[in-house]
């Protein structure tokens, strides 16, 4: 018999971390994801580990920049503005090489917004947020098993790559309870030694960890090749889809997180009616998992976007299904959540138009 | 008397700083302390935004280069995991009273047992000139070229008193590089804020008052002068807090 | 022998080592180093009582100050 426990997303998400081996937290109070700082500031004296409550949500990036320096695993989390503050310690972790995790439990923007989930900031994680050319391995689960799993996993590919990795989560997931098995670690990649760790030059030559490349005069450029290349190397590496019902799809319907989560079922009662159409999840929204959308493109009659936001996602679905079919959208941002019902309402309506439309070609 | 030359803890390198500039020494002090009490190879360094920018291509130990004002921040995260290494953070004024004011409160309040070497010139010397949280009144800068005062700037911000009102720390002294005698006591109270953390004692900063000849527009002479004449007024030198002696 | 070595090239001619000798027997030179900056000389070499003051405040670590009969050794290796 499986020992589950019944948890909240956002203590699922830390105990994960702990059982990955996290050793060092830093956080800042921020609704909704208040839960991971006060969970983390109990169980990491039982594991001797530190956890710190920092003055700001960029105090807490930059105690994890240290932190990661000293070949520690070390996490932060927040919600979205929290998020918005780290973006400068972020872009320096991913310009330094370093290990870390990073979630993001969102909430409505912009600005202070409200407390409700939303997912407006997919752009924030997956395009960029701070300077710089650079990729986070951006994780969407959409259960808490899920997020339990993809949590464990963010701490190898972070050591593996040598690459912060955000969970990107949201407010439904954070405070919503469901049973889930602690499985015990294990880890999923060889990994390999950390060799670049600042722990004083006993025995061997200082180390500098550093990210301004002044010398030569196109250091910087070879430096972001390097960074460029490694990113590469993760997009052929690294891609996390579920595809459900996609097999004779007609219509695909595509969404991530807690909204992937309401359109599978409304995919299911939309094939109790008889209608063709396929669910396509992305798990890793970077790199985002472009075949299934090639795939997709060479039968789909239609593609329907789900976001909890003005339209994000959709962007990179165009680009994948390169555009071959009309992608249409649905979603808002600020609090916004789909149910079941409304997407099914709206998978019916494109089935209805797309007859018709065949009906008129005829 | 002993030979009074390089210690290894410096680097070969010579340094990009302006002649006259207090960075210079202060790098010498810090780099004779870390070499008398044999600890070079245990220490992680952080370098600022700022002029120090590039400290690590002059210190011989292992160095972090950390965004603006958070190198108490990064120094937390270090010495959070590494309590037996020695960890220092070394800032200019703009990067531990401006942007850093906050990670500087909040990592003295927690008592991070770390140490702070704070190299006050009263101006943001790497971007040419602009004021900084310490330009004294009536000072001219780059932004404040009716002299600081005149706009809404407020006084310049007495870093030591402030942090003196933190039951968190344990020592802070503000010392100068102005005069022989100003260095021999900033390398006593380096070593003091070294030797602090050695022993577990908590939260050490020193606060070395320096000359900035390019940036105040002035010879080294009359920089040292400044320092000594008005800085001095300003900033008074001496002892701010100290729960060790 | 001679008390205070100069590493002219390292210096940047800032005179604080001037400004501070107590024995007022350092100037600064006519010519340039290869940076293009005057560097210290001593007056008088027999003036100079090797208290070191120059070396402390020299921002460059460009003097080297000994007593003047030993030869000028480099500071023992730091562990």
């Amino acid at each position: 018999m499986a020992n589950k426990i019944l948890l909240k997303g956002n203590e699922v998400m830390s105990e994960a971390a702990i059982q990955a081996g996290c050793r060092f937290f830093a956080g800042y109070p921020i609704t909704p994801q208040n839960e991971v700082p006060e969970y983390m500031s109990k169980r990491m004296p039982e594991v001797g580990g530190v956890f710190v409550q920092a003055e700001s949500e960029l105090a807490a990036i930059n105690m994890v920049f240290g932190a990661s320096a000293t070949g520690t695993r070390c996490m932060t989390s927040s919600s979205s503005p929290g998020i918005s503050l780290k973006q400068e310690g972020i872009s320096y972790i991913a310009g330094a090489e370093l290990p870390c995790v990073i979630a993001n439990v969102q909430r409505g923007g912009p600005g202070l917004g409200n407390i409700r989930a939303s997912q407006g900031d997919y752009f924030q994680a997956v395009k960029g947020g701070g300077h710089g050319d650079y990729h986070l391995i951006v994780l969407s689960p959409s259960t808490l098993p899920e997020l339990y799993t993809l949590t464990m996993n963010a701490f190898d590919w972070a050591d593996y790559y040598r690459n912060p990795v955000m969970i990107l989560g949201d407010g439904i997931l954070g405070q919503m309870a469901e049973p889930v098995e602690i499985l015990p670690y294990e880890p999923i990649l060889d990994l390999p030694k950390k060799d670049f760790v600042l722990d004083g030059c006993k025995g061997r030559q200082p180390r500098v960890v550093k990210t301004l490349v002044l010398k030569p005069a196109d250091g910087l450029i070879a430096h972001n090749e390097h960074l460029q290349a490694k990113y590469k190397r993760i997009e052929s590496e690294l891609s996390l889809c579920e595809e459900y019902e996609t097999a004779d799809a007609e219509i695909f319907v595509s969404a991530f997180g807690i909204t992937g989560r309401i359109a599978k079922g409304a995919v299911r009662l939309a094939r109790e009616k008889g209608i063709a159409v396929g669910l396509i999840r992305p798990i890793t929204l970077w790199p985002f998992p472009k075949e299934p959308f090639a795939l997709a493109a060479e039968t789909a009659r239609q593609i329907l976007v789900v976001e909890m936001n003005f339209g994000q996602m959709i962007e990179d679905v165009q680009l994948a299904s390169k555009c071959a079919c009309p992608v249409e959208f649905l979603g808002k941002g600020g609090g916004w959540y789909p149910t079941e019902e409304i997407i099914l309402e709206k998978i019916e309506s494109m089935a209805a138009s797309s007859v018709s439309a065949a009906k008129g070609n005829k | 008397m002993a030979t009074l030359t390089r210690t290894d803890v410096l680097k070969e390198a010579q340094t990009h700083y302006c002649p006259g500039c207090g960075h210079g020494i202060t790098h010498r002090l810090v780099a004779e302390v870390i070499n008398e009490l044999g600890i070079r190879e245990r220490t992680i360094g952080t370098a600022p935004v700022g002029c120090a920018v590039l400290m690590y291509d002059y210190l011989n130990c292992d160095m972090i280069e950390c965004a603006h004002g958070r190198p108490p921040a990064v120094a937390t995260g270090i010495k959070r995991m590494l309590p037996d290494r020695i960890v220092f953070t070394y800032q200019g004024d703009g990067d531990l009273a401006a942007i850093g004011t906050a990670e500087t409160i909040h990592a003295a309040n927690r008592g991070e047992n770390i140490t702070v070497i704070f190299v006050n010139n009263a101006i943001y010397g790497m971007t040419g000139g602009q004021m900084a949280p310490t330009t004294l009144t009536g000072m001219v800068s780059t932004t404040s070229q009716d002299g600081r005062g005149q706009h809404g700037e407020g006084p310049p911000l007495k870093v030591c008193e402030l942090l003196s009102a933190l039951d968190g720390v344990c020592y802070l002294e503000r010392t100068a590089v102005s005069t022989p005698k100003d260095v021999n006591a900033t390398k006593r109270a380096i070593k003091k804020a070294f030797q602090n953390q050695i022993d577990g004692r908590g939260f050490s900063l020193v606060e070395v008052l320096s000359m900035c000849p390019t940036d105040w527009k002035m010879s080294t002479a009359k920089a040292v002068s400044f320092v000594n004449d008005e800085m001095k007024k300003v900033f008074q030198l001496g002892v701010y807090k100290d729960t060790v002696s | 022998m001679k008390k205070i070595h100069f590493e002219t090239h390292r210096c940047k001619g800032c005179g604080l080592c001037v400004l501070f000798c107590p024995q007022k027997n350092l100037r600064m030179s006519e010519d340039l180093n290869d940076q293009g900056h005057s560097y210290p000389e001593e007056i008088d070499p027999d003036c100079c009582t090797g208290c070191g003051l120059c070396f402390r405040m020299c921002p460059d670590v460009a003097i080297e100050v000994h007593d003047g009969d030993q030869p000028v050794k480099k500071a023992e290796k730091t562990p």
